[in-house]
């Protein structure tokens, strides 16, 4: 790793006004899982790293009306096992509990995961399907931008030079009667996904009411499937009709060749992955 | 690059005992604890965060000290597996790993211990599934898993 200067601010605001200062020379650091590695590696040599270690606000998981308010210094782990999330958004919990192993949930925030931006990631989807949104905070003020704006390209994000995720905002309402979130591991258990679905559904009297899709993992960005949402809500909760609408995934994904699969198998399992979720929060199996 | 970035003043605490030192920024915290301290069973292998061989306990919670910045760990109590034992006696979860063979050639016990360490405080009664699920970022390149599977989920039992 390279030299720099190590900041070590005791307030939000005041890691941002290091990072007005700084601007594109500065990085900040929450829990260091993604941004350590980077810098071991080369690909990310900052002058200045502001670490958050000292911060004391932008810890606290609070719900607002119907708003669930998740600092973004909170630990993917408290996500994980917050009492108030598991009750308000289930989905949310669960996915962060499937983040790496315990040793990195114990240390990666919310905010640092969101700034890393890697397609790959676990919490995203479950953002994108809940309508979650990102508070930004810089010098020149706020800003609040929807996840669907949020994830920009391959490891980008609307993080402008100088602003710093303090917040992530995700909406209560409406209320689904089932998430789930599934995660194709071939390799190992603590392995990024290789195809990832995040889904939400609620069923009235046999016809789909609500649907959420978001997806991981198969395109530069994660993405949320509208196109899959929008066949099945107010149609028959069937298993021809989620064999129908999974099928439209095949043209909304993107993926890599990688060690994990083929761009061709990966897009395969994204329409496979994404009928058994829909199959599972649908009620038509078990997952 | 501005020249020579100065170095950060850090004091934490490391099993129970202070220390204080002036250390390069880029300093990792299994670094400080191997050759600032000269704690050297906790071991570095993959370098990355996956192998678990790093493990220490930061303020209760179990971290890869591989990528923790020593920086970041001001103010931290870190407890390493030199601090496991007490009092000349050794701690239930390396009684557990003697009687069931948890190793074999030891060079991911340090960080095996650890992990295990921190889940025990946490629940001392596992399940064999839970152990598995908390175990999974603990590699052994010797494939002893079963013995290590076995050692954790009996050590507070036999206690």
């Amino acid at each position: 790793m390279d030299a720099f200067h190590f900041h070590a601010p005791d307030t939000l605001a005041a890691a941002a006004a290091l990072l007005g200062e700084y601007g594109d020379d500065a990085r900040p650091m929450a829990g260091g899982t993604a941004l350590t590695l980077m810098m071991k590696q080369s690909l990310v040599q900052p002058d200045h790293l502001v670490s958050l270690h000292r911060v004391t606000d932008g810890r606290g998981i609070a719900i607002d009306g119907d708003v669930l308010r998740i600092g973004a210094l909170v630990t993917q782990r408290e996500v994980e096992r917050s009492p108030l999330l598991r009750e308000h958004a289930p989905l949310l919990a669960n996915t962060y509990g499937r983040v790496g192993t315990v040793r990195i949930r114990n240390v990666g925030t919310v905010g640092g995961g969101l700034a890393h931006g890697d397609p790959a990631q676990d919490p995203q989807p479950a953002l994108l399907a809940l309508g979650a949104q990102v508070r930004l905070l810089s010098t020149a003020g706020e800003r609040v931008v929807p996840m669907t704006d949020f994830c920009v390209d391959y490891y980008e994000t609307a993080i402008e030079p100088g602003e710093l995720v303090v917040e992530l905002l995700v909406p209560t309402a409406p209320r689904f009667d089932k998430g789930v979130y599934l995660k194709y591991l071939p390799r190992t258990q603590d392995d990024y996904a290789t195809v990832a679905v995040a889904a939400l559904g609620t069923v009235v009297d046999g016809r789909v009411e609500a649907a959420r899709v978001g997806l991981g993992a198969v395109a530069p960005t994660p993405l949320r499937a509208t196109a899959v949402e929008e066949a099945l809500v107010g149609g028959p909760a069937s298993a021809d009709a989620v064999r129908e609408a999974a099928a439209l995934v095949a043209d909304l994904v993107d993926p890599l060749d990688d060690a994990r699969g083929s761009a061709a198998y990966k897009r395969d399992m994204a329409v496979v992955f994404t009928r058994r979720a829909l199959e599972h929060v649908f009620g038509l199996s078990g997952v | 690059m501005p020249s020579a970035p100065p170095t950060v003043h850090i004091q934490l605490s490391i099993n129970g005992q202070a220390y204080e030192a002036e250390v390069p920024p880029y300093r990792t915290l299994v670094d400080l604890v191997r050759y600032d301290c000269g704690l050297t069973g906790t071991k570095e292998a993959c370098g990355v965060g996956v192998c678990g061989a790093c493990t220490v306990i930061m303020n209760g919670a179990m971290v890869a000290s591989c990528i923790t910045l020593a920086a970041q760990a001001d103010g931290a109590a870190i407890e390493t597996i030199e601090g496991v034992a007490a009092d000349g006696r050794l701690h239930p979860i390396q009684q557990a790993f003697l009687r069931y063979g948890g190793f074999q050639c030891g060079a991911c016990t340090p960080g095996q211990i650890m992990a295990a360490k921190a889940l025990l405080d946490e629940n001392p009664h596992p399940s064999e599934p839970q152990v598995r699920e908390w175990m999974m970022g603990n590699l052994c390149r010797c494939t002893g898993y079963y013995q290590i599977v076995e050692a954790i989920t009996k050590a507070m039992v036999d206690e």
